[in-house]
């Protein structure tokens, strides 16, 4: 396993640790005659809140995906803080403090909140017999403790404590999305990607989500990157929204400014207005 | 009545290691879908090394036996890299046929280098009978039984409670967002066919130390498949317990109706049991058919 863990990003990182800066840089990704993202620029500022909005079909789940990893773009380049992570694989991103809930809830079915919650500070134990030996027993220990206790918090942070042993399958969906946001906590991330947070869900769900979410930036410092539909959302909790429309940004800035936008206003609402 | 419980038992005893095959391709299935038709082959590579050492070269029964597991975890380890991985995304029956490819392979490289003759590894365990009232089980037989359970017991434990196997678990449910959280999936499905090439080794080892070894003995691994299908195709639980319903049958088959029997009779409770539960008694109902 590779281990180019840089010192700042040492194993017994701080929850609290300050979120880091993503940003796209003039990413060109094509499927086949499809030219899915052209010429995407935009940033995620650190430790704040960054929505991607868009008509379907736009690209912002491209974006995601090539964010995480799993599309390598034609052109351009993924940046976490200094680094440029265009090739970085999948799960070294996770590594490096990269964290992602989906669209469609991913939960491990069959597995209960509990282990689903323990699956995401995987990462940072060394698996296999020979890591384990370098691995001194005292760090180890100290990793384990400091594991339990961000599951512990992330547990309580997100009121999920009367369903820990449940299995996640039998969960409503709300609650689901909430012990997905739980098990990317629990990877301790500097940058959260959140994709449709609040997709499919009611008045109330959405509202406790959006609390959640902007307790996690003001609390824990994460930088968080949405892509959302709801756009009363979308305004209220963001600091920074980028608009995409047929794979390219269209319009970027605070919420004001991009709601004021004609060519948002038209692309992306019809040529009706956004202040309802 | 004493004759029943006698063949009960030893068929019993005997599905502990039809267990560990079962274990073996399982864990395959389980983590990374392919249907791995060398599970046979693997444990008679394992056995044939593990006589190679003991005998040809005259190195202690329990060192020959670490070697062939060794050298077992290492081949297997090559052929995820090699062969697998390339493979992985194309359609279940090419990676199938590549499975049955290496069991030629390995066939015939076994009876290239062995030649078809029936060996006789030395035994692990001493082999002092043991006797329960009128009832004598072989030494052989109950210490197979005793490592098979204490191996399988292990891995269920490692699979339930440890990080690991719980990522593992986590890899073969859903390797894309397995991979999100930091999980080296190409390392998880490296670590499982080393663990299923290990398994299949104490097999093979077990088994060929107690009833020899020739190029027929991967043909074991047969009834293993209907234990496998009887269990569910991605249920260890379902493996192990198919794996003693399918010991008991055979002995108690070949005790009652003779010999010969013990080879139709199992098929015939598999498929009486298939038309009732067609997923077998603890598989998933989506599984593939095949």
């Amino acid at each position: 396993m590779p281990s180019s863990i840089s010192p700042s990003q040492s194993k017994a990182r701080p929850a609290s640790s300050p979120g880091l800066p993503l940003s796209v840089e003039g990413v060109d990704l094509r499927f086949g005659g499809i030219h899915a993202l052209k010429n995407v620029s935009f940033s995620a500022r650190a430790g704040e809140i960054t929505a991607v909005i868009g008509p379907n079909g736009a690209g912002k789940t491209s974006v995601f995906n090539t964010i995480s990893g799993f599309y390598r773009p034609a052109a351009g380049a993924v940046r976490l803080g200094d680094e440029d992570i265009t090739r970085v694989p999948v799960s070294a991103r996770a590594r490096r403090g990269l964290a992602r809930t989906f669209q469609n809830i991913a939960l491990f079915h069959g597995l209960s909140v509990l282990e689903n919650i323990k699956l995401g500070g995987h990462h940072h134990m060394r698996a296999g017999v020979l890591p384990a030996l370098a691995f001194s027993r005292s760090a180890r220990e100290e990793e384990l403790a400091l594991r339990e206790e961000v599951e512990r918090k992330v547990i309580d942070f997100l009121q999920i404590d009367h369903i820990r042993h449940a299995t996640v399958d039998v969960l409503p969906y709300g609650l689901q999305k909430r012990v997905e946001l739980a098990r990317a906590l629990a990877m301790r991330p500097r940058v959260l990607l959140l994709d449709e947070p609040v997709a499919g869900m009611n008045r109330e769900e959405t509202e406790d989500m959006a609390r959640f979410i902007l307790d996690v930036q003001e609390e824990w410092g994460v930088t968080v990157l949405l892509v959302e539909h709801d756009m009363g959302m979308v305004m209220d909790i963001s600091s920074h929204v980028v608009v995409l429309n047929f794979g390219q940004v269209i319009a970027a800035g605070t919420p004001a400014e991009v709601r004021a936008h004609p060519q948002v206003i038209e692309a992306y609402l019809g040529a009706e207005s956004v202040t309802q | 009545m004493i004759e029943f419980l006698e063949y009960s038992v030893l068929g019993l005893l005997g599905g502990g290691v039809i267990a560990l095959i079962a274990l073996s391709f399982v864990l395959v299935y389980k983590s990374t879908g392919v249907v791995n038709f060398a599970v046979g082959e693997v444990m008679m590579l394992g056995a044939y090394l593990y006589y190679a050492a003991s005998v040809s070269f005259a190195v202690p029964p329990w060192v020959a036996f670490a070697m062939s597991l060794a050298v077992i975890s290492l081949l297997a380890m090559l052929v995820e890299r090699t062969v697998l991985r390339p493979l992985s995304g194309q359609p279940t029956v090419a990676v199938m046929m590549a499975t049955i490819g290496m069991a030629s392979i390995m066939h015939g490289s076994i009876e290239a280098i062995w030649g078809g003759d029936t060996y006789q590894p030395p035994a692990l365990l001493p082999r002092t009978p043991l006797l329960i009232g009128d009832i004598m089980i072989p030494g052989a037989v109950l210490g197979n039984f005793a490592i098979a359970a204490l191996l399988i017991t292990g891995f269920l434990l490692f699979f339930r409670y440890s990080r690991t196997g719980v990522a593992l678990r986590a890899t073969a449910s859903d390797p894309v967002t397995a991979a999100t959280l930091g999980i080296n999936i190409n390392f998880a499905a490296r670590l499982t066919w080393m663990l299923a090439g290990s398994v299949g080794t104490v097999a093979g080892v077990l088994i060929s130390s107690s009833a020899g070894l020739s190029p027929l003995f991967a043909s074991a691994a047969l009834s293993v498949f209907a234990a496998i299908i009887l269990g569910g195709m991605d249920s260890i639980l379902g493996a192990i317990v198919a794996s003693l319903i399918l010991g008991l049958v055979e002995s108690l088959a070949a005790g009652y109706l003779g010999g010969k029997s013990r080879d139709i009779v199992p098929y015939l409770v598999v498929l009486a049991i298939l038309v009732i539960r067609p997923y077998g008694i603890f598989g998933t109902r989506t599984i593939e058919r095949l």
